[in-house]
């Protein structure tokens, strides 16, 4: 896999996602460590800040544009994007096309860096070619797909591949593995209710599952249903983001 | 059917808090969506059939008023009256007109919403005519004092079998039956003398066939077949969007709508009904009518929403949504449930009178990916989202909020000053806890969850550092 030399592979732009940047910046750290593993050098903008998915699900278009014009102009230089989160990336890689319809030469510079950018277990396996996640973790890990990771990225194989490559992890499915957990952004705010009853669901499977640990791809999704299990009294359950379970030491 | 979509939030407290509707949703969840699932391997191709399955209804509404005129032509060159119908209370107007006309006093109805979005049975009722619903899941609702469907496929799924026996003991004043057969039996029982006492059958129509001028109903229970051959009078009371080209066309999309809706290959019966009785049939209605509603249809047509216009009904969306998997249908206060619902709902009745429901979604596409006519449901949820904004329809603590936040993201200090601020906060919150049990800002998040605290740094903060520290 890593028969290149250190960054002899190129430049890959790591978009950290405010999420992380606020609230869980291990995260980031983690996917360096991955990315450069596998031959990468890995470049983080400092400008950079978020890609705009709040307005753009709140139907504020229009700020949403101004936040996609700005990670295009920071990100279009490099060969390969790589966002440690489904939801994110899927935000470049889906929707800023659809958000220069009526924009030939923003659109263009939009699906030039939609079709690089990836999902960062994407990335890991599919273009890097890695096979064998480097860090060590012992314990039963459970996969959430998170909705836009899986429907809009294409990303389930891929983070189970490279789980299974760490020798002391033991696999284990979640049922309904493929339904939300009820995050959705805003929606989490403004109808507690409905999201608080749709992770309850996602906690009682996670705990059918005996998982030691739940490994995910994204901060929303790991923030409710961290913030859920630790509700309802389960102050053991580890939910960890897969770039801190595959590089963790 | 009057709309109480603007009491959503209301509505779904009282059903969360309503432990046998629970105990129902729990017990069929996921049952639909398994069933679609295993029914798919017995198509060679999913996807290209899915694919043409859009096509066809697409390329209908590129030329909508063009295929509804042939319709017109070959329905009534077979004897039926084609008639059109602005909204639900001309349609019911018609439909009173044609049941005098005909000296008509007992109307045997199957299945359809469009009915149910005209408020069809109480003007009937209201102009002297007995409405009969024959579909078993909307004969339970009809006796239990009109309730509303809860689904589009499959009404009274929000039912028990305990509930249906109570209900039918109670209505029919008859001894309490446990067993399904027995209480499908009773349900016959009563509705066997008004097949053969009606004067009219009125249908709803899954699709139109533009090429023979003919309606083909959908059902499972055989009702629709009797109600749409042995009244002397036939009205197939439809959207205008269900119209189709050809019977080719119908072809493939029954391979598909089926398959969606309830995981059969095939429905029990598929009645194609093509104009009045004519010399040497054994049976068929003396008259027969189209009664095609526009109800907002014809405004879509051209605009972001006219996928919508796509859709064919089978109700895979809501089997597959969580929100309805959690809430049930009647949260959503009108006729049309779950995702589709929560499209259709503002575009027909108004956008301010169903704001909650395009923001009551998680987005998750579950629908989107199921959907066998491709209707991209998550992106109208959201293109409706931008039609609150661009109206002002959102509240201005929301309109604040991703103001503050888009001028602070587009500009990095700030950014930056402001995750600082934010991190500092949320730490203190956290006050060396793990996780924070209430927060004053986003009351919603907490009422149901704590929030994880930070880590004491942003990231950009800890890798400025590093790099200073590597550069030293």
């Amino acid at each position: 896999m890593t028969s290149a030399p250190p960054g002899g592979r190129g430049e890959v732009g790591l978009f950290v996602t405010c999420l992380v940047d606020l609230m869980r910046p291990s995260v980031a750290f983690s996917s360096i460590r991955l990315l450069e593993a596998a031959g990468y050098t890995v470049v983080v903008p400092e400008a950079q800040t978020c890609c705009g998915q709040p307005g753009y699900n709140a139907g504020d278009t229009r700020s949403a544009r101004t936040l996609a014009r700005k990670v295009i102009r920071e990100f279009e230089r490099f060969d390969h994007v790589v966002v440690p989160s489904g939801s994110c990336a899927g935000m470049v890689r889906v929707h800023f096309p659809e958000l220069f319809v009526d924009d030939p030469a923003w659109h263009a510079r939009a699906g030039a860096l939609a079709a690089r950018t990836y999902e960062l277990t994407q990335f890991l396996v599919d273009i890097a070619g890695m096979t064998q996640a480097p860090g060590g973790f012992s314990g039963s890990v459970a996969y959430h797909d998170s909705c836009a990771g899986l429907r809009e990225m294409g990303v389930k194989r891929q983070p189970r591949l490279l789980i299974d490559s760490m020798p002391d992890v033991r696999r284990v499915e979640l049922r309904e593995c493929e339904e939300c957990c009820g995050f959705g952004g805003l929606f989490s705010v403004k109808y507690p209710d409905i999201s608080g009853a749709i992770v309850q669901r996602k906690c009682e499977h996670i705990h059918a599952s005996g998982a030691y640990a739940v490994a995910l791809g994204d901060l929303g999704c790991m923030m409710n249903i961290e913030g859920r299990l630790r509700r309802t009294g389960d102050g053991l359950t580890q939910v960890i983001h897969v770039a801190e379970l595959l590089a963790g030491e | 059917m009057e709309i109480r979509s603007m009491h959503f939030v209301d509505r779904v407290r009282e059903r969360l808090d309503d432990p046998e509707l629970q105990r129902n949703l729990k017990r069929t969840r996921g049952r639909n969506a398994a069933a679609r699932a295993a029914s798919l391997g017995g198509l060679d191709d999913f996807d290209a059939v899915r694919a043409r399955a859009t096509e066809i209804r697409a390329s209908v509404l590129r030329d909508l008023d063009l295929w509804l005129e042939r319709f017109e032509r070959e329905a009534t060159a077979r004897g039926a009256t084609v008639l059109w119908a602005h909204d639900g209370d001309e349609a019911c107007r018609l439909i009173i007109d044609i049941a005098r006309r005909h000296d008509v006093r007992s109307v045997v109805k199957s299945k359809s919403m469009v009915s149910e979005e005209a408020g069809l049975n109480a003007a009937l009722e209201a102009a002297g005519i007995r409405p009969v619903e024959t579909d078993l899941g909307e004969y339970i609702l009809q006796i239990n004092d009109n309730e509303p469907p809860s689904h589009i496929i499959m009404p009274v799924i929000h039912k028990s079998r305990e509930q249906v026996t109570e209900l039918f003991a109670r209505v029919h004043g008859t001894e309490p039956k446990t067993d399904i057969e027995a209480l499908t039996r009773e349900a016959r029982e009563r509705l066997r003398p008004a097949f053969l006492g009606a004067d009219m059958g009125l249908s709803g129509g899954n699709f139109l066939v533009a090429e023979t001028g003919s309606v083909a109903i959908v059902t499972n229970e055989g009702n629709g077949r009797l109600c749409t051959t042995m009244p002397r009078v036939h009205v197939a009371l439809t959207g205008i969007e269900k119209v189709i080209p050809t019977l080719d066309d119908l072809a493939t999309l029954l391979r598909i709508l089926p398959r969606s809706a309830t995981g059969q290959a095939i429905s029990n019966y598929v009645s194609l009904l093509t104009g009045t009785k004519h010399d040497g049939d054994a049976d068929g209605p003396a008259h027969m009518y189209f009664v095609l509603v526009d109800g907002g249809r014809a405004d879509l047509v051209g605009s972001d929403f006219e996928p919508m216009l796509r859709c064919i009904r089978c109700g895979a969306c809501m089997n597959h949504c969580p929100v309805y998997q959690t809430v049930g249908g009647h949260a959503y206060g009108w006729v049309y449930t779950g995702p589709m619902g929560s499209v259709l709902t503002p575009l027909f009745q108004g956008i301010g009178n169903a704001r909650d429901l395009p923001q009551a979604a998680t987005l998750c596409n579950q629908c989107g990916v199921v959907c066998p006519v491709s209707i991209p449901l998550p992106d109208l949820m959201r293109k409706l989202r931008e039609k609150q904004v661009e109206r002002g329809m959102r509240p201005w603590t929301e309109r604040l909020a991703m103001r503050a936040w888009a001028w602070a993201a587009a500009r990095p200090w700030a950014y930056s000053a402001c995750a600082r601020a934010a991190v500092r906060y949320l730490c203190w919150l956290a006050g060396g806890r793990a996780s924070i049990p209430v927060m004053g800002l986003a009351p919603g998040w907490t009422s149901q969850r704590d929030f994880p605290a930070p880590a004491a740094r942003t990231f950009r903060d800890m890798y400025a550092r590093q790099r200073r520290g590597r550069a030293s």
